[in-house]
């Protein structure tokens, strides 16, 4: 069963269309990547997942609750952490999350226990009655992190998560979303701009723009749909005849070959074919010193997606 | 409704309030003038330089025709009088009294206009609006921590009061005769009805405009303004009786559940967020 489903959702802002008919499904245990330029319509899709706002048409239902109508049940099940870290400066740490945990209805001990904890893990403890005026913006993402994941949430809305951290930190969160999702199976809906992180994070993304869906799959889904074929780089210990390099260009399968002397690049139909490419070069002489499958980073393929005309197909 | 939820968003308010120094300082300054420096100076002044010190223009034989004018409950109550205990008790007893009906409003505006304006524009609303509470619990909330320090701060300066009033006209008074029976209608009954009618207005503005400035100038100019009209009548029917001061408060408490009813059915997330 899927924990998040939209059907046909939409919600405009007057003459603006937020977000547009999406229609896609969130599976148990999948960080599901949301990638867009700002006002793509990410902010406002959490916002009607959550149930504070209402769509104008179409559908969700969020661990099989609508929350259009049930968001008081939805949200008490989910966790969200905004573009901003959005807490109260004039609290401390400890005080803005015991106040969240009454929110989500934890009983005094398990509160504390559930605070302390948090405040450990996300090394606010030192300072964990200080005001929360005087933290670094680094201090006040974690907190924030730190009350989105207080309550145990089953499903994760998570803005820009790293925003603002160190390395290290950034790195933290990074292993400690992977497993939430992975290990303890916690849905996450991540949004971001870092597409180094949501390349290493996400087990499939949703690219929008102008609130619509431009494309959603894995990775290499995304990458099929933009390219046809498979490039395979290859490193050669001497070079080969160009005799050699006209008869692999025609080779069933071989769609394209470029490079020389000891460095080539060949296109084939698919990864299936690559086996076949290689027992032919090594009959035919070839010294193989490295076989690599080319992968379509996912920068390659959001510049791809936002840069094709509007209307492109997904 | 979860009422644990509303003590708890009160709650939180009331912690953050109590760190603003723009909530705190009228909190503390207001009562000290009109609670405090006021009255001493009505009640010692006339002791310490006689009529004189009351002004030019103004007489104690100008007080006695006033009173002349006033009900026969009032007339009656002060009959017995010499003319400047007349001056304290008719000044400090009554004039005094639409006071308190507008000083709750004055000492914990700032709270209630701060209440969602400020939230969204310390950028803290979106966190608040994604909780598990419902829109009732929410505006109730955050009416109720505009309402508590309003009333506790009300009745802690009317304790103030009564001391200041009698100990500094006891050598002219010669007893504790500070509060009247009708004082305690009206700081019991009347005064929380009027609170929460000025805080419920203000939170309410507070949902629906732009920036503090914009809610604090609608609550100060408005709500202030309406409820100091209706203060001042009010005061007018408490000098005739304790039933009808009563009364008066009822019809007050109604206008508040009409308010608040309005308030919880007309706010919603949806607006809020629409405008985020």
């Amino acid at each position: 069963m899927a924990v998040i489903e939209l059907r046909g959702l939409s919600r405009a802002f007057g003459a603006v269309r937020a977000v547009r008919d999406l229609t896609f499904d969130l599976h148990e245990g999948e960080v599901f990547g949301v990638l867009g330029p700002n006002g793509a319509g990410k902010t406002t899709t959490v916002r009607l997942l959550n149930g504070v706002l209402k769509p104008d048409a179409g559908r969700a239902r969020v661990l099989g609750l609508d929350p259009a109508v049930q968001g008081k049940q939805v949200r008490r099940q989910t966790g969200v952490l905004t573009e901003t870290p959005s807490v109260y400066e004039r609290l401390s740490a400890r005080e803005n999350l015991r106040f969240s945990g009454t929110l989500y209805g934890l009983a005094h001990d398990d509160l504390e226990a559930r605070v302390n904890a948090q405040l450990e893990f996300f090394e606010l403890g030192q300072r964990a009655d200080d005001k929360v005026a005087g933290y670094s913006k680094g201090m006040k993402q974690r907190l924030a992190l730190a009350r989105a994941l207080l309550h145990d949430p089953k499903v994760l809305f998570l803005d820009e998560p790293t925003a603002g951290l160190d390395p290290e930190a950034a790195h933290q969160v990074m292993q400690l979303i992977a497993r939430l999702s992975h290990q303890a199976g916690r849905t996450v809906f991540l949004c971001t701009h870092n597409l180094d992180e949501a390349q290493r994070l996400c087990d499939r993304l949703a690219v929008l723009r102008e609130g619509g869906v431009l494309a959603l799959g894995t990775l290499a889904e995304l990458g099929r749909t933009l390219w046809r074929g498979v490039w395979v780089e290859l490193d050669l210990q001497a070079a080969l005849p160009d005799v050699l390099r006209r008869d692999l260009a025609r080779l069933p399968g071989v769609q394209r070959v470029e490079g020389e002397a000891t460095k080539w690049v060949v296109q084939v139909g698919g990864e299936a074919e690559i086996p076949d490419l290689i027992a032919w070069l090594v009959s035919h002489g070839a010294r193989l010193t490295r076989v690599m499958p080319r992968r379509h980073t996912l920068e390659e393929i959001y510049f791809e997606l936002q840069e094709a005309p509007a209307g492109r197909p997904a | 409704m979860n009422w644990s939820l509303i003590w708890a968003i009160a709650r939180k308010d009331l912690k953050e309030a109590a760190q603003n120094k723009a909530a705190v300082i009228p909190a503390a300054v207001v009562p000290l003038v009109l609670i405090v420096i006021f009255p001493l100076a009505i009640i010692l002044l006339p002791q310490a330089f006689g009529e004189a010190a009351l002004g030019s223009g103004f007489s104690l034989e100008e007080l006695q025709s006033l009173l002349q004018r006033m009900p026969p409950a009032v007339t009656q109550a002060l009959a017995a009088l010499s003319p400047l205990q007349v001056w304290i008790v008719f000044t400090t007893g009554y004039l005094f009294a639409p006071m308190f009906l507008i000083l709750p409003l004055m000492m914990s505006s700032i709270v209630a206009s701060d209440s969602f304006v400020g939230e969204k524009e310390r950028k803290t609303l979106e966190s608040l609006l994604y909780s598990p509470t419902s829109d009732a619990e929410l505006i109730l909330g955050k009416i109720v921590a505009s309402v508590l320090p309003a009333l506790g701060l009300c009745w802690a300066s009317f304790a103030v009061y009564s001391l200041v009033v009698n100990v500094a006209g006891f050598p002219l008074m010669g007893r504790v005769w500070f509060p009247t029976a009708l004082w305690w209608p009206l700081m019991l009954w009347v005064v929380p009805a009027v609170a929460v009618l000025g805080m419920a207005s203000a939170v309410i503005i507070s949902s629906r405009v732009s920036t503090f400035m914009e809610a604090y100038q609608m609550s100060a100019a408005g709500v202030i303004l309406v409820l100091a009209l209706v203060a001042g009548q009010i005061t007018g029917v408490l000098f005739l009786s304790v039933p009808v001061a009563m009364l008066v408060g009822l019809g007050v408490w109604a206008l508040d559940a009409g308010l608040l009813w309005l308030g919880v059915r007309t706010f919603s997330r949806n607006r809020l967020f629409s405008r985020l």
